[in-house]
This record gives C-alpha cells, sequence and structure tokens, in this order.
C-alpha cells in the first residue's frame, strides 16, 4: 500500500472560526477512501484544500501541510491549474455547463490545448465509457446537457472530470440529490474506477460509506475523531462518537 | 372600507404613470404626425436640408449624427464599463466594492449639464489641440456620452455577470481553467444577453441625451464626413430651436420628436427581448 496524499497537522481557520483542527491521516492509492460526519464538521473544507478551491474564500488561513506525491501542496508554490488536473473534483449538486454533452467534456481537454476533433472524441468516449454513461449518450451527445436527468448529468460531471485524466478524484456528497437507480449507476462506477484512480467520497450517508470505500474517516466538529480500514471503523469503532453516528444516534 | 380606499387609491396612482406616457405619446404623433403627411414622410426622413423657415424639413443629417454619437458613445463606453462590471463582480474584494459602487451610482446622479461643462472646459480643447478641427465634434460628444452611460451598462451587466450560478465557476475551475478562462468562456457567454441589454439601454440613454451634446457637439446643420466634425442630433435640433419655433417650425420639430420616439422604442424593446431572452 502506497500513500497518495499525506495530511499532516492540518488547520483551517475562516476568520477566527476554526474549522479544521490538527487533522493528520494519509490517503492510500488505489482506494476509495470514505469521509463522513455531520454537517458542519469540516468535510467539505478537506476536500476543498486538496484542490485548492478553498483559496477563492475570502479570509482563510491555511496551517500545516499536505503532501500530494510527495510535494507540499499548501506551503510551495504549486500551479493551481496543473494540481486541478490531478484532482479532479465532482461537486455534490451536478453543475454542467450550459453546453452541450460533448462540449462539456471536452472542455478541459481543449483548455490543455487539444484541438484535433478525433483525439476530442476518443477522449469523450472514454471519459463517457468510465461514467456508464456512453450506452445512454452515443446518439445525444449534441443535446444540451441541462436537458439531461440529475443522474445522467451527475455522471456526465463524472466523466467531464475523468477527461482531464486526474490522479485523485474527489466527490462531493456526488449522490446526495440521486435516485437510488443513479446512485447505483455512480457506485458501480467507482468501484470500476479505482483500479486507475485515488477516490476520496465524502458522504452523509454512512451505508454508502460502508457498501464502497476501502478506508473510511470519521470528522466531528472540525476533528478527525477515527480513521481506519472501513470495514474496522463500521464493525469495532474506537471512538463512541463514531459508534454512536454510524448506528444514526445523531447527524 | 377603508382597506378598499387604499387599494384604489394606489391603483390610481400606479396608473397613472401608464396616463402620462400614453399623454406624451399622444402628444408627440398629435402635433408631428400633421406634417409627415403635409411635407412627405420620404422628404423628413430622407432629406438633407433643414431650413424650416423656407419649407425644406430634412433631418436626415440629425438622424445619423444621432446614430453616430450613440455608436460612438458605445464603443467608448461598452468595453470600459464591461470591463468594470467584470472586475467588481470577479475579482475586486468586499472594501473595493463598497468604495466602488457608490461612485458610480455618484456617477449617473451628476446633472448632464456638468458633463457638457466639463466637455467643454477640458475635452473639446483638448481635442482641438491634439485632433485638430474646431473641437466640438463627434469625438468629443462620443467620449462625453461614453462616461455618462458608464453607470447604465456597468451596473446592468454586473447584475447579469453576478445573476450567473456560482456552480458555473466552481465546475470550470475545477476542471483546470485558470480564472480568466472562466470568465471568457462560461460566466460572460452566460451572462450575454443582460450584457447586451445594458449596451442596449445605454444606448438608449446616449440616443436621449441632450444638454451635454448641445454644448459639445457644436450643433452644425450638416452630416458629419469625419469624427473631427460638428454635427446636431435630434434632441439637440428640439433643445435648441422649440423656444422661438412658430406655424410648421414647430411642426418639424415636433416631427423630429417623432423619429426619436420610434428609435428609442424600438431600443427599448430590443433590450427588453434580450433580458427576457436571459433569464
Amino acid at each position: 500500500m502506497k500513500a497518495k496524499i499525506t495530511v499532516k497537522d492540518l488547520e483551517v481557520f475562516f476568520d477566527k472560526n476554526q474549522v479544521l483542527r490538527g487533522i493528520n491521516l494519509s490517503i492510500n492509492k488505489n482506494m476509495i477512501t470514505g469521509i463522513m460526519g455531520p454537517a458542519g464538521s469540516g468535510k467539505s473544507t478537506f476536500i476543498s484544500i486538496l484542490n485548492k478551491m478553498l483559496e477563492f474564500e475570502d479570509n482563510v488561513t491555511i496551517k500545516g501541510n499536505v503532501y500530494i506525491d510527495g510535494v507540499d501542496i499548501i506551503n510551495s508554490d504549486v500551479d493551481q491549474v496543473e494540481l486541478r488536473r490531478k484532482v479532479g473534483t465532482v461537486f455534490a449538486v451536478p453543475i454542467p455547463l450550459p453546453r452541450s454533452v460533448f462540449e462539456n467534456i471536452a472542455y478541459g481537454p481543449r483548455l490543455k490545448g487539444i484541438k484535433d476533433r478525433d483525439e476530442l472524441f476518443t477522449i469523450v468516449k472514454e471519459s463517457l465509457e468510465k461514467a456508464f454513461l456512453w450506452d445512454e449518450m452515443k446518439d445525444r451527445l449534441n443535446t444540451s446537457a441541462l436537458k439531461l436527468s440529475g443522474g445522467q448529468q451527475q455522471r456526465l460531471c463524472l466523466a467531464r472530470t475523468l477527461a482531464l485524466k486526474p490522479e485523485i478524484i474527489l466527490l462531493d456528497e456526488p449522490c446526495s440529490g440521486l435516485d437510488p437507480i443513479s446512485t447505483a449507476k455512480i457506485e458501480d462506477a467507482l468501484s470500476d474506477l479505482k483500479k486507475e484512480y485515488t477516490i476520496i467520497l465524502v458522504s452523509n450517508n454512512t451505508k454508502q460509506i460502508a457498501r464502497i470505500t476501502d478506508y473510511s474517516a470519521f470528522f466531528y466538529m472540525g476533528n478527525l475523531i477515527e480513521y481506519g480500514p472501513t470495514e474496522k471503523v463500521f464493525t469495532y469503532p474506537a471512538n463512541k462518537k463514531t459508534e454512536d453516528y454510524i448506528s444514526g444516534k445523531f447527524g | 372600507m377603508k382597506e378598499y380606499f387604499v387599494k384604489y387609491m394606489l391603483m390610481a396612482f400606479a396608473l397613472s404613470s401608464l396616463f402620462f406616457l400614453f399623454l406624451i405619446f399622444i402628444f408627440i404623433l398629435f402635433e408631428g404626425l400633421p406634417l409627415f403627411h403635409k411635407a412627405g414622410l420620404k422628404h423628413i426622413i430622407l432629406g438633407s436640408k433643414w431650413a424650416p423657415t423656407k419649407g425644406s424639413f430634412g433631418i436626415f443629417p440629425m438622424i445619423i449624427s444621432s446614430f453616430l454619437v450613440t455608436f460612438g458613445a458605445l464603443i467608448i463606453g461598452g468595453p470600459m464599463g464591461l470591463s468594470c462590471a467584470i472586475y467588481l463582480s470577479e475579482y475586486s474584494g468586499k472594501r473595493m466594492k463598497m468604495f466602488l459602487k457608490p461612485a458610480l451610482e455618484l456617477l449617473a446622479g451628476i446633472p448632464s449639464v456638468v458633463y457638457g461643462f466639463l466637455g467643454v472646459v477640458y475635452i473639446v480643447p483638448l481635442v482641438r489641440d491634439y485632433f485638430g478641427g474646431p473641437g466640438f465634434s463627434l469625438l468629443s460628444t462620443s467620449l462625453i456620452l461614453g462616461v455618462m452611460i458608464l453607470p447604465t451598462v456597468i451596473s446592468i451587466s454586473f447584475d447579469a455577470l453576478m445573476s450567473v450560478p456560482k456552480t458555473y465557476r466552481e465546475g470550470s475551475l475545477a476542471m483546470g481553467a485558470t480564472k480568466w478562462q472562466t470568465i471568457y468562456k462560461v460566466v460572460v457567454p452566460s451572462a450575454k444577453s443582460g450584457i447586451l441589454a445594458s449596451f442596449i439601454l445605454g444606448m438608449g440613454r446616449a440616443i436621449g441625451e441632450t444638454m451635454a451634446v448641445i454644448m459639445v457637439a457644436g450643433n452644425a446643420l450638416r452630416t458629419p464626413l469625419s469624427i473631427l466634425d460638428p454635427l446636431r442630433t435630434l434632441t439637440s435640433n428640439i433643445a435648441l430651436e422649440l423656444a422661438y419655433a412658430s406655424g410648421d417650425h414647430r411642426l418639424g420639430l415636433f416631427s423630429t420628436g417623432v423619429v426619436l420616439l420610434i428609435i428609442i422604442m424600438i431600443l427599448n424593446y430590443i433590450a427588453n427581448f434580450g433580458i427576457k431572452k436571459g433569464s
């Protein structure tokens, strides 16, 4: 097992309000790592550190180290654009751009400077296949992405992230607005994708975390309460809080 | 009973604005149309000679001039206003916004005679010294009007840019776009109908402006052939001559008003259409 991401003593403040308190963990390559916790526990803040999206907010202070492949992305001068190509993100609400299906997926590759139509088409096709969406979309590449169903839009967002050829994929509650069938399709896609990628899945849904993740972390009030192999976390949680959360006593 | 009274009272006031609009419309058409009948539409719209006391009512040079200063204002105020709106909505911090927004509102509140004054004292001599010509010119007028339409262009395109969902920006940034790429590939295209509407409303403002234009345009009665030539717009024509006009001359000024009214109505219609299509 090889660590892809290592986090050391990470602290985040919004103004004077501390939202992450001394987080230490390392995330393995080719695994799905689940992050769970009640609202306001710092889960989303944690993943927006990894893609450096947090820096668009006002008055944020970040302390500590986050290493991706041994490079400290907090304290060294990392190219944000390069980083976001390496660390792809799928958001809670599917937000396709107001363009066609094809153009949504080709957007990232085009920004990289790929202009050749055939090459773009190959990327679009591969990405849609990996997101289990190709069969539904192959005849609809030119329809507006806004016309797709919620589940299709979310898989489209996954596909467009894959088109960047990232190494890490962050998913911030990707199934929160989806029906069980769409959720199952996304979960199937993710389980398939972990062979190639390092996946971090934030979710409120503990059952989902239990179903598809290999490692899981429990955040509560900005603290990392528990982290370990999912099987262990869900069967013998070390902390009472984790047990209460998993068994649905709060959250 | 009291509820009833309040309701109808407010309704009466609400309808009064519609009533005034209607009144202005009827009044201008009533006074302006007879001359179209008498002198002929073609004579008025396409005629190039304006000598109303001698029976020539051609306002073609003024129509052209009005359009020229309007487009001139747009060429200057459009890109400047859009840049400012983009800066305000995408780049500026809270403090800068708090400083810039009230400044803009103040810019909109300055009486047009002050702009004209500024134009006569600074812009006209500057144009005369550096570019030649009399200084009272299409260029000076466009410059002044360009600044005058800024508040309209900025505030409406700013609103359009702000109404682009934050999630579009995040989606684009997360796919490895830089901030600028996100702005010109996603944010501005999403807001384009609102931005277009801001330009058209700015044009409406420019074409209707009178006082500042009279002061810097030179008001010569011919079609300008270069940007340094003086010109007279439709609005200036009415304002300059109405005080002493009588008979057919007076009717000629109302005909000018009819043409102006129609142009402004078309611009407003296009702007509203653009806003509706965008939302």
